[in-house]
């Protein structure tokens, strides 16, 4: 039940990036990919930044070899998914028992919302090929179909930490020798749906998100997928290249607070950064880097920083927030987070917390303002937490 | 390791919250839409509470209520659940409000409750458990992934207990909308035909199903957990049976070894069709009997189908409104339930009497 499970591959696709390499380069030369609504339409699109992925769903669909559009979460999770795959470089996939477990929160939302107006008007209308994979797991399917994945497919959908929960479930179906390898991260489009929503909640900043900043003022919704490769000991030990890291760590707990606010002194973010040291056997100073959920929003960021100083007081690691770069990718973050945690490793470098400025008067830590290189980074924290109280941190060791 | 289911709690379309007398009074339900029976919640829900809950989620918070009480247990050590569509009506009322309002002064309060962990995440926060949440979201295999994580976490010793649930609504829209999918019977129908005749489409159902599983026997539990699995889009009804051969051979048994096989046959000539295939080959000789026809088709009935498997091994009887045909009774000591959704998602689940 010990056993390590080693991360063979990374893919993502963000607003920085429709590769990991891209979004990579972005990260380390500050650039974010927040700005103006070019391919959601909403009324909201001169008001609120969003983190768009830059390419429309037609070319997302042509990139695909797909002969129609289909849901841009889809798509996004496809091409996320895929890169993974080949990163990965398994020799021969049919070989072992491969699962792909996925996560996103509101499914084919995008096309929903196209079938959506036209059925309110009369409910013969509406195209019914719009709301077809309305369901979460349709999207999961959709990709695991064109990946030839069938040994175990599955979807998880926790709010903002669901793709942290599909990399936690896939390294534990490893660890009790259910699956050899798991594809899993997850996945979220921009909708209409979840704008209007979090604006409902006055929880999205007008200009580009300041993560823990004293004057933060929300956060900036973003998009895109992210997806690590799993593999057992002896699926590592067939590969060309050896792994950079291994996922060490993970911890799912609720704050059981309030169904979308964080308890003040970070009780369920408190419980799952300490569950995930206690499981990877790790001292809290061993711990190089956290990669923040860091959303930008009052509550969040007092709520998460808290926890961090109750848990790695008064010694801390660095830390940054990459929602400064690709806004809150909601059942994206944590497989997007979880790559960029991997490619630290990898690239021995720390990402920079954007925009800030002025630090929280209550805490007695600042995130890093610029980038660093070199950084001997071993062991990264990566944080996800969400609505309905559920954290989830998972921590990335180096080999 | 052995597991044990030492609870249930169930809101169905039949007469099932509370623990009444098994299946005595059968609900018999007209037209191809089958709703829950539901309690008065408020010896279970805060008055306050109820008025803003959604039928989902008071569904499902009452049930894993009622499961708690029974095994008298306060605060779970985890609690998964498994719901395809999640919570529909606040996704419904959320979406209206955005075309109708032009997404101009909308409130936040069907949002926030639209989120598939809204029912998991209630649960915790009126029990003030701060253990492993998790909720799985994937069509036909939502309870079944929900059972694997929970039988994982008492086989990792992370607990002694969980509380696992699988829950669906029909709302009006998504009645409409499957409907324009083909997938119910448009001709008049009670539950109790279902299986007379031969036609096409099935009747929609909905409820929520929560159970307790253990790791240690309570020496009053339902009954023991001996395996699950489930496999995705077989080429062909031989691969269907080789899985359901290996599975069984994984738990050490042979197919004449099963007292009963509880089947996901929906009423649906096309659906029915693997199921009448198989019982000429591996499910041959082996009693069965269906259970769609109390609670209707929807994507975590199988948490229907444990439940009813669960309470014919405690009580020993196969409730008459089964049309049980098979002469064991309280000698039923094994069932097999197996169920697949439109030959994607295929499922088993073994369970035995304590």
């Amino acid at each position: 039940m010990n056993a390590p499970v080693f991360i063979a591959g990374v893919g993502a696709i963000s607003a920085i990036g429709n590769n990991s390499a891209e979004c990579l380069v972005a990260l380390e030369n500050e650039q974010p990919g927040m700005g103006e609504m070019v391919y959601l339409e909403s009324l909201h699109s001169k008001t609120l930044p969003v983190a768009e992925v830059k390419l429309d769903n037609e070319t997302l669909a042509q990139r695909l070899g797909l002969s129609a559009v289909i849901s841009r979460t889809a798509m996004l999770s496809m091409m996320a998914a895929k890169e993974a795959l080949e990163n990965a470089g398994i020799p021969d996939l049919t070989a072992f028992r491969t699962g792909f477990i996925s996560a996103n929160t509101v499914g084919g939302m995008d096309r929903t919302e196209q079938f959506f107006a036209g059925f309110l008007a009369d409910n013969k209308n509406g195209r019914l090929r719009d709301i077809v994979h309305h369901e979460c797991g349709y999207i999961t399917e959709l990709v695991a179909d064109s990946l030839g994945i069938r040994n175990y497919v599955s979807t998880i959908s926790t709010a903002c930490s669901s793709s942290a929960n599909s990399i936690f479930y896939a390294a534990r179906l490893i660890r009790n020798n259910i699956l050899d390898v798991v594809i899993a991260g997850g996945t979220d489009a921009l909708t209409k749906f979840t704008l209007n929503g979090f604006n409902t909640l006055m929880i999205l900043d007008q200009e580009f998100c300041r993560p823990f900043d004293e004057n933060r003022k929300g956060l900036n919704l973003g998009e895109g997928a992210g997806y690590v490769v799993l593999v057992s000991e002896s699926v590592a030990a067939m590969l060309k290249s050896a792994p950079a890291c291994k996922l060490s760590g993970y911890c799912n707990a609720n704050d059981a607070y309030h169904q979308t606010a964080s308890s003040p002194d970070g009780t369920g973010s408190f419980l799952a950064m300490k569950g995930a040291l206690e499981r990877s056997r790790l001292a809290a100073d061993d711990i190089d880097y956290i990669n923040l959920h860091g959303t930008g929003t009052q509550n969040n960021d007092i709520a998460e920083g808290t926890a961090i100083r109750r848990l790695f007081g008064p010694q801390y690691p660095k830390m940054s927030s990459t929602k400064s770069f690709t806004g809150h990718t909601l059942g994206a973050s944590g497989g997007l987070e979880a790559v960029f945690s991997a490619l630290a490793i990898r690239e021995q470098i720390i990402y920079p917390n954007l925009r800030l400025q002025t630090p929280m008067k209550e805490l007695p830590f600042i995130p890093e303002k610029g980038l660093i290189k070199n950084s001997g980074v071993k062991h990264v924290l990566s944080n996800s937490f969400g609505f309905g109280g559920n954290c989830s941190s998972l921590i990335f060791s180096k080999i | 390791m052995k597991l044990y289911i030492r609870a249930t709690g169930n809101i169905s379309p039949q007469k099932t919250f509370g623990h009444p007398a098994f299946l005595t009074q059968p609900v018999e339900h007209f037209g191809n839409r089958l709703n829950a029976v539901e309690p008065d919640y408020k010896s279970f829900i805060d008055v306050k509470q109820i008025r803003r809950m959604s039928r989902i989620i008071k569904m499902g918070v009452a049930a894993a209520m009622e499961c708690l009480q029974e095994a008298g247990v306060e605060i779970p050590g985890a609690i998964v659940t498994g719901t395809a569509y999640g919570c529909l009506e606040d996704t419904g009322i959320f979406l209206t409000k955005i075309v109708e309002q032009h997404e101009e002064l909308l409130a936040p309060t069907a949002f926030i409750q639209s989120t598939h962990n809204t029912v998991g995440a209630q649960i915790a926060l009126l029990l003030h458990c701060n253990g492993y949440n998790n909720v799985f979201v994937h069509r036909g295999f939502s309870f079944e992934s929900a059972m694997l994580d929970a039988m994982l976490l008492l086989k990792e010793g992370e607990t002694d207990n969980v509380l696992v649930g699988g829950l669906d609504e029909i709302t009006g829209i998504s009645h409409a909308i499957l409907t324009r999918f083909g997938l119910y019977k448009r001709e008049p129908v009670a539950n109790f035909d279902l299986f007379t005749r031969s036609s096409k489409g099935t009747i929609a159902g909905e409820g929520a199903a929560f159970f307790l599983l253990a790791s240690q026997s309570s020496l009053n539990d339902y009954a023991q957990l001996d395996g699950l699995t489930s496999f995705y889009k077989p080429a062909d009804i031989k691969e269907t049976e080789n899985h359901i051969l290996s599975f069984l051979s994984i738990q050490s048994i042979l197919p004449a070894e099963i007292d009963l096989v509880i089947t996901g046959r929906n009423g649906n000539v096309k659906d029915d069709r693997v199921y009448d295939s198989l019982e000429q080959s591996v499910f041959k000789h082996i009693d069965s009997v269906n259970y769609k026809q109390l609670c209707g088709e929807y994507p975590t009935s199988v948490s229907f189908a444990l439940w009813l498997a669960a309470n014919i091994l405690k009580s020993g009887t196969v409730p008459a409104i089964l049309g049980y045909s098979g002469n064991k009774g309280n000698e039923i000591k094994k069932i097999l339930i197996y169920h697949q959704a439109q030959n994607i998602h295929h499922s088993l689940l073994l369970i035995s009497a304590c």
